[in-house]
């Protein structure tokens, strides 16, 4: 299962810029593998692989290639911890698995910044080419429930290990103490606490193959951070076990390199790369996608795609729309009685069947498949100006059918570009209003109120962004205010009002 | 438009007349919505004081209402038609009072000062227990709100059954359109402001046949009901 070269010698093609499109793994230069976690300074996003390769965002949507580090190395990860962030990178010190993990230290990560100074930290962890383990792939993991540190690492050769380091100095704390063996026949480790369990995921399966990596995410939990790891099965990790979190899908081949992006408000995400993007030529990219959570287990989530929908609200299974005279599918049928001798709708001769057979009358329908409705049929009655928001019961009509398509060239967040969100079959967009309301314009200019952001939350359900207001600072969410009405609202995770499901009309 | 008899069998017999409706359907009892019989009108109560404040869960439960006026809208654009009508001299402006008296095309109708004990104001129990029309009829409702101070990012929220606009101090705020029943927070206007002192809400309640009755409450910035307010029968406080 692991390469027989070593990944930095088969990954310096991943360095090549990988031209920019509006495809659904990032945007821009993203070119990377064995990303490190991302973490957040000053306003930009910061992500190391292995050999050094930096990239920085501005949005979390667009990538450029950013400052390399002092310590090149394998699989770095970074934590951010009072002042200072610290980098962890591993390298062999000799054949696999003599190997070293050393941390080094800055108050920023910003090159441009006088702050920005790294500083040696040493070694934390190490293997010395006999023992059951392969120090490489630095996990890093702060302990919310007791502000403990932990560092978990390895690679196939043996075992994934843990070791706790010291919060205040990103150094190994207790060295005395050897390390703890909590999984096997993984690497790329890293941890997380939810609602009480903690959570390790590995890497499983082969890296560095292009598309034919084999590379996926697992995962296993306990309820003490030194384990026992177990699946869902009640699987050991030790022994093997591990619950997917996500495989190859779709264009991607191969995820490996779990990062936790926790963005507040109950929102995450993680960052990963895939071994093989098969619309970037088979490169290796970085990814971030939503992670959700099921019956106690992440899972992960997709980001917002171009398409038509109903945007129902969780509070209350109303719809946006347009505030217009709605017209019902097919029109609004007047049916009376046949003429006498005249078919049944469906064909049926008269006589045939009668109430509860199918066979005709007040509910035997037209007796011809009833087309979906289109704006172009029924807009001719819509205001030519700028229309209210309202919601109301989805009915199928064109004023409740919703196009979200990313807006190229306007920047995103984290894992997504901007959307904008369109009335099906024209080209009227939901704006945010200046007094924090809703409005549908004729048509759209570009302007921050008119983008969207689309996050899935951890019960699978959305939260809806414009990326501004008109002269205002607010960071408010699309929320429901009672059932035939919405508005703009700060998000408040405990609630339903701004959770919002995009379902297939 | 909340009972089984009445949405069913009504619509059943607009749509295919009733003797072929009992045709096809013999199970279903056809409603002829005759007037109904004058009956009291239990959750209804002649005001007893000045000033009330909203309920527990800040619903607004006095209210002047004239008597229902002959109409029939529900979709969204009859109703809106159907209430740019004049109907009465000065309706969009009119303080009204208990007593106070219109003519309506002929007929002479009555404001009535009514203190509704339940969360919504029935609607057919007003108009029943007056011996009037409850179907296809049209409902001017008017409340008097005092606050003690001005307060933004307000939000008038209602339910009604059935369609039905609403105005705060002259400014329409919601509609919400078609047959419907009540539901609390159904229509919710946009952040408005009340002024300190008198603010006027005023409504006019659509129902197509059967059952009617309205709900209404104002939301702080907060969306929590608002309860620091008054009821008043007359602007000013008197």
């Amino acid at each position: 299962m692991r390469p027989t070269t070593s990944r930095l010698e088969k990954l310096v093609f991943v360095a090549t810029v990988i031209v920019s499109s509006i495809a659904f793994a990032l945007d821009g230069q993203i070119g990377i593998h064995d990303p490190s976690t991302i973490v957040e300074c000053d306003g930009k996003y910061y992500t190391w692989g292995t050999g050094g390769t930096g990239l920085v965002s501005d949005d979390g949507w667009t990538w450029r290639r950013g400052a390399t580090l002092p310590r090149r190395g394998l699989a770095p990860d970074v934590i951010h911890l009072g002042d200072r962030y610290y980098v962890y990178v591993a390298a062999n010190t000799g054949g696999q698995p003599h190997a070293a993990i050393n941390m080094i230290s800055s108050k920023t990560l910003d090159p441009d910044s006088p702050d920005y100074k790294w500083e040696e930290g040493g070694v934390v962890a190490s293997s010395n080419g006999v023992e059951e383990s392969n120090a490489i792939d630095p996990g890093l993991f702060h302990d919310p429930t007791t502000g403990r540190l932990w560092l978990t690492y390895g690679s196939y050769f043996g075992y994934i290990r843990l070791v706790e380091l010291n919060p205040k100095n990103g150094k190994r704390l207790n060295p005395n103490v050897p390390p703890r063996n909590i999984a096997i026949n993984g690497e790329a480790s890293d941890m997380m606490y939810h609602d009480g369990w903690y959570y390790l995921l590995d890497t499983h399966g082969s890296c560095c193959r292009g598309a034919d990596s084999g590379y996926n995410i697992r995962m296993g939990r306990s309820k003490t951070v030194t384990g026992p790891y177990l699946d869902h099965d009640g699987k050991d990790m030790l022994l093997g076990g591990g619950k997917q979190l996500i495989g190859s899908g779709g264009r991607y081949i191969g995820p490996g390199h779990f990062g936790l992006l926790d963005l507040g408000d109950g929102v995450q995400k993680f960052s990963m790369h895939w071994e093989s993007d098969l619309e970037r030529g088979g490169a290796s990219v970085l990814d971030i996608r939503p992670l959700l959570w099921k019956d106690g287990w992440p899972v992960a989530g997709e980001n917002a795609k171009q398409g038509t929908y109903e945007i129902e609200s969780v509070n209350t299974a109303t719809a946006i729309e347009l505030d217009v005279e709605g017209v019902p599918v097919g029109g609004r049928q007047t049916r009376g009685p046949r003429p006498p001798g005249a078919p049944r709708p469906g064909g049926a001769g008269p006589g045939a069947g009668g109430p509860g057979s199918g066979g005709g009358g007040l509910f035997a329908g037209t007796g011809a498949p009833i087309p979906p409705q289109e704006a172009a049929q029924v807009s001719m009655n819509w205001p030519a100006g700028d229309i209210n928001l309202r919601m109301g019961n989805y009915l199928c009509q064109a004023q409740q059918k919703w196009t979200i398509t990313p807006v190229p060239n306007a920047g995103g967040y984290l894992g997504s570009p901007y959307f904008k969100i369109t009335i099906a079959g024209t080209d009227r967009v939901l704006a945010a209003s200046e007094d924090a309301e809703l409005v549908v314009v004729p048509s759209f200019t570009g302007g921050p109120e008119q983008l969207w952001r689309l996050d899935e939350l951890a019960d699978g359900s959305w939260r809806i962004m414009p990326k501004a207001l008109p002269h205002s600072m607010q960071v408010l969410a699309l929320s429901a205010i009672g059932s035939s009405f919405a508005t703009l609202e700060k998000f408040n995770p405990k609630s339903d009002k701004q959770r919002w499901l995009l379902k297939t009309p | 438009m909340n009972s089984f008899r009445k949405p069913r069998a009504a619509a059943l017999t607009a749509l295919v007349g009733s003797s072929i409706l009992a045709t096809i359907l013999p199970s279903y009892a056809v409603a002829q919505d005759p007037r109904p019989p004058i009956v009291p009108a239990d959750t209804l109560m002649k005001p007893v004081s000045a000033a009330k404040l909203p309920s527990a869960d800040g619903f607004l439960q006095r209210w002047m209402i004239l008597e229902p006026i002959p109409a029939n809208a529900l979709t969204q654009k009859a109703v809106k038609e159907e209430v740019k009508k004049e109907y009465f001299r000065d309706q969009f402006t009119v303080i009204p009072h208990d007593g106070d008296k219109v003519n309506v095309g002929g007929a002479e109708l009555t404001w009535h000062a009514e203190d509704t004990k339940n969360y919504n104001f029935d609607l057919y129990q007003f108009a029943r227990a007056l011996g009037k029309d409850t179907s296809n009829v049209l409902f001017w409702v008017v409340a008097i709100v005092d606050s003690p101070q001005e307060m933004q990012n307000v939000r008038l929220a209602i339910g009604s059954n059935a369609a039905s606009v609403w105005w705060l101090n002259g400014q329409e705020v919601i509609g919400i359109y078609g047959d419907r029943q009540t539901v609390i927070d159904d229509g919710v206007s946009r952040r408005l402001t009340l002024k300190k002192g008198s603010n006027v809400i005023r409504a006019a309640v659509v129902n197509g046949g059967g059952a009617t009755d309205f709900c209404a409450r104002l939301l702080g910035a907060d969306d929590k009901p608002l309860k620091n307010i008054t009821l008043r029968l007359s602007e000013g406080g008197k």
